[in-house]
């Protein structure tokens, strides 16, 4: 999969993107390409500007400055039927008056004479939904409904697919069996898929690669075990999971910082700002290696547990087995496992 | 957006004509024509007309919705849909029927030799429109009642307050807004009623306003009466905005509501059934009885030849204002909805401004304009046709404005994703989604025209003759049995714009 994505060309192409409205910058200069067969994920806080950039690559909202192209065309001052792009929004945007298949084929009237000679049928299966052509869409579950949008996007014969919020609208229990078979349809269609949400957990196990927006500019784009582990700031590595900052002094591969020493993934010398994942950092009985810590609150999540600990002043946050015997008020050693990001430096 | 300011600008136009006619009295003679007795006396009744109708109606329509949401009162629904078919009787057929049931040869009199007094002045004009008006508070009031959150009067208990003092000091300052709202809306009716007053012999400004210009000829003279009724009604609608603005009774919870606990009324049952009968009786019951009396009264001496003509006279304007009213409100909520700047609201707001102008100023200033700019229109089918649609457009702007914003513009950004230009995309998704409210909008508008009284008597073309203008001019003659048919063709159209409203309210998530 990262293969692909290294390798195939990229075809849509957002080049300095920026939008204004009134006084507010929605889009600040934003440049990200996706690549055939490709599955990004625009992530960001509420407001950062992502679901502008996915109205502007739809057609729906103009530019103030920057370009977009697909393949060799420039699309961005075409009209939204012009652009032979797709959009699954939020709420499914189904048509209430129309059936599952009427609604399918709909989207089939412009067509190209392939898809009109084939109907409806084999899109309806795709998303496996035969059996339901006469619905209406008041009358499916969410997720049927959202296999609807999807095959009706699909019908339209678009060269890249939108996906503004997928999951939103479903419900928690049933979010992970959803995002894995919508994953394998998009991943069958060879289609680009561009989406956007403001779940982490959404964006790392369903994306191929990650755009990180914050305040209308990208910070980094990525693949996501690059963007976990090594983040390019410390907004990057707070969004995408909870994480310790640290203070420390770097001579070289290692770090001296309030937990001892901590190996760094790349040199650096003199005073660092680093980043380390809970889990990179080990909890044992008071006097083993590391620093001496007192457990502050202990949060239990199930398979595991979040261990909040006092090392002088600072409070970190460490991931340990649940099953581990740990007490508010004890006394324990803390000292790093993994090597820590450096962000600043 | 053209059509839309153009619908917006003709709701304004007529008005200013209104202004330039009364303006057009010499400075010297206004004080002479209009500072005389007569003018105080038929304001001081119109204010007075409007308190009496507000009493009535609260005293009809408050204890009835709380009977129906805070009690243990049997046939609820029931009680519920009674409450709001007086809506299909206009006020004239009301007053009719009011003036139908005394009198020497009326029902009481032919069957228990009961001879009231014919209803007349202030008490008769406060109840014939009391008795059809009291509805809009009652609906009102319960959609208040029930959209109360009952945690609120739970909290108050629990805070101490005694089931009396919750009620008072939490329930009732949550109606406010909701009863300030029905309020403007029967002080607006009543501003704007013509025919009940009229029947019922009392002098206010509107009926001040038609016998100076239909009778007196005293043109300036009633459009300056005309624009005395305009700045009364501005100030109620200023004075509702003002009292309810600033007010904070949002619920700010966001768990389910619970359903409001109901009062046993134990032996209190009987007397508040007895009191939402006696509220049936007289606002349907009276209706029905004394129109069936006076049918079966004369039948032979109704001249029935002519009725198939006047029904066909009612649809003649009621048809094409139905048409034009929504033509108009289509594009008014559609740049409302999708465009809302200060521009699109205001024009909006300009249809309800139609709405809200009572009828006869509105009429008259219809007159004036249609005799500056285009004199070859006056006294013509369509300029009659263009007034009532123009006065009724809110009507039918209202349900097209919400399936609208229910629709939302994802569905057509859909759609042009898929190929579809812009006007296609409309006319494909959003317009079959709209039919329905569409078709409901026009239904309102048709009933509405065909009620309508007071704007077709100034505008209609002369010889030109509708049902409710039939009602009318027979009570007025005192030809009871001849407006019988009338009357009850009346109520039958306009129990189909009641059951429309009921069918909403039912099918309300």
């Amino acid at each position: 999969m990262t293969d692909i994505t290294n390798t195939a060309a990229p075809f849509l192409r957002i080049d300095g993107v920026s939008k204004r409205f009134g006084d507010v910058a929605a889009l600040r200069d934003v440049s990200l390409d996706l690549r055939e067969g490709e599955i990004h994920a625009l992530i960001g806080p509420s407001g950062c500007g992502k679901s502008t950039l996915l109205r502007i690559v739809a057609g729906f909202e103009g530019a103030d400055e920057g370009a977009v192209h697909l393949g060799e065309r420039r699309i961005d001052t075409l009209k939204p039927e012009a652009r032979g792009i797709g959009i699954v929004f939020q709420d499914y945007a189904l048509f209430p008056h129309l059936t599952v298949a009427q609604n399918v084929a709909f989207a089939l009237k412009y067509a190209d004479d392939a898809r009109r000679a084939a109907g409806t049928a084999p899109l309806l299966r795709m998303v496996r939904l035969d059996g339901l052509e006469s619905r209406y869409p008041d009358e499916l579950s969410g997720g049927q409904q959202q296999r609807v949008a999807l095959a009706r996007t699909f019908a339209a014969g678009p060269r890249a697919i939108l996906l503004d919020e997928p999951f939103s609208n479903l419900d928690a229990s049933l979010r992970e069996t959803t995002r894995r078979e919508i994953r394998d349809i998009l991943k069958a269609s060879g289609l680009g898929i561009l989406f956007v949400t403001h779940d982490r957990e959404e964006a790392l196990s369903f994306a191929d690669r990650i755009s990180v927006l914050r305040d209308g500019g990208v910070e980094q784009t990525g693949l996501p075990k690059d963007l976990y582990f090594r983040p390019a700031n410390a907004f990057v590595a707070g969004f995408l999971g909870s994480t310790n900052f640290l203070d420390g002094i770097a001579d070289g591969a290692s770090a001296e910082t309030p937990i001892g020493r901590v190996s760094l993934d790349r040199p650096a010398s003199g005073p660092v700002q680093l980043s380390l994942r809970p889990e990179a950092i080990g909890i044992a009985p008071e006097g083993s290696d590391g620093v001496p810590a007192i457990v502050a609150s202990l949060v239990f999540k199930g398979h595991d547990a979040s261990a909040f600990v006092r090392v002088g002043e600072a409070t970190f946050e460490v991931l340990m087995p649940a099953s581990l015997d740990v007490q508010p008020g004890q006394c324990v050693s803390v000292a790093a496992r993994a090597s820590a990001v450096v962000l600043k430096g | 957006m053209l059509p839309a300011i153009v619908a917006g600008g003709m709701m304004l136009i007529p008005l200013v004509y209104l202004v330039v006619r009364a303006s057009a009295t010499e400075r010297t003679e206004l004080a002479a024509i209009v500072l005389r007795p007569f003018t105080l006396e038929v304001t001081l009744n119109t204010l007075a007309l409007v308190g009496s109708v507000l009493a009535l109606t609260t005293a009809i329509a408050l204890p009835l919705a709380l009977l129906v949401t805070r009690t243990d009162i049997p046939a609820k629904r029931a009680i519920t849909i009674l409450a709001t078919l007086p809506l299909a009787i206009p006020g004239y057929v009301m007053a009719y029927a009011l003036i139908g049931l005394s009198g020497y040869y009326g029902p009481l009199n032919a069957f228990f030799g009961l001879r009231l007094p014919r209803p007349e002045g202030l008490f008769g004009a406060a109840l014939a429109l009391s008795l059809y008006t009291f509805p809009y508070v009652f609906l009102n009031m319960r959609a208040a009642l029930l959209g109360l959150d009952p945690a609120l009067e739970e909290s108050a208990r629990s805070l101490g307050r005694s089931s009396r003092a919750a009620f008072l000091s939490v329930t009732l300052p949550h109606l406010r807004p909701a009863l300030l709202s029905a309020w403007l809306v029967v002080a607006l009716y009543t501003l704007g009623d013509y025919g009940a007053i009229a029947l019922m012999r009392y002098d206010v400004l509107s009926s001040a306003i038609f016998s100076q210009y239909a009778n007196a000829f005293e043109v300036n003279y009633a459009a300056w009466l005309a624009l005395m009724l305009l700045a009364i009604a501005a100030a109620f609608l200023v004075l509702e905005g003002a009292l309810n603005r600033g007010r904070r009774l949002a619920r700010t919870g966001t768990g389910t509501r619970r359903s409001i606990p109901v009062v046993a009324l134990g032996r209190w049952r009987w007397p508040a059934l007895g009191f939402a009968a006696l509220v049936h009786l007289a606002s349907l019951g009276v209706p029905a009885l004394v129109i069936a009396f006076w049918l079966s009264r004369a039948p032979a001496d109704v001249d029935w030849a002519k009725v198939p003509a006047t029904v066909l006279g009612t649809l003649s304007v009621a048809l094409p204002a139905a048409a034009l009213a929504v033509a108009i409100a289509v594009p008014v909520a559609l740049v409302a909805t999708r465009w809302p700047s200060r521009l699109t609201y205001g024009i909006e707001r300009m249809t309800y401004f139609g709405y809200a102008v009572p009828a006869l100023p509105f009429a008259l200033a219809t007159v004036f304009f249609t005799l500056a700019v285009v004199p070859a229109l006056y006294q013509t089918l369509a300029i009659l046709v263009i007034a009532l649609a123009l006065h009724s457009a809110a009507l039918a702007v209202g349900p097209v404005r919400v399936r609208l914003l229910q629709i939302g513009p994802r569905v057509e950004e859909s759609a042009r994703s898929f190929g579809y230009s812009a006007p296609a995309a409309f006319r494909s998704v959003t317009l079959p989604a709209l039919s329905r409210s569409v078709l409901a909008g026009a239904i309102f508008v048709f009933i509405m025209v065909a009620k309508e009284l007071p704007i077709t008597l100034l505008l209609a073309p002369s010889g030109f003759t509708t049902m409710a203008m039939n009602v009318f001019s027979r009570t007025h003659e005192g030809m009871l049995y001849e407006a019988a048919p009338y009357a009850a063709l009346m109520i039958a159209f306009s129990a189909i714009s009641v059951a429309l409203m009921l069918r909403s309210e039912r099918d309300r998530p």
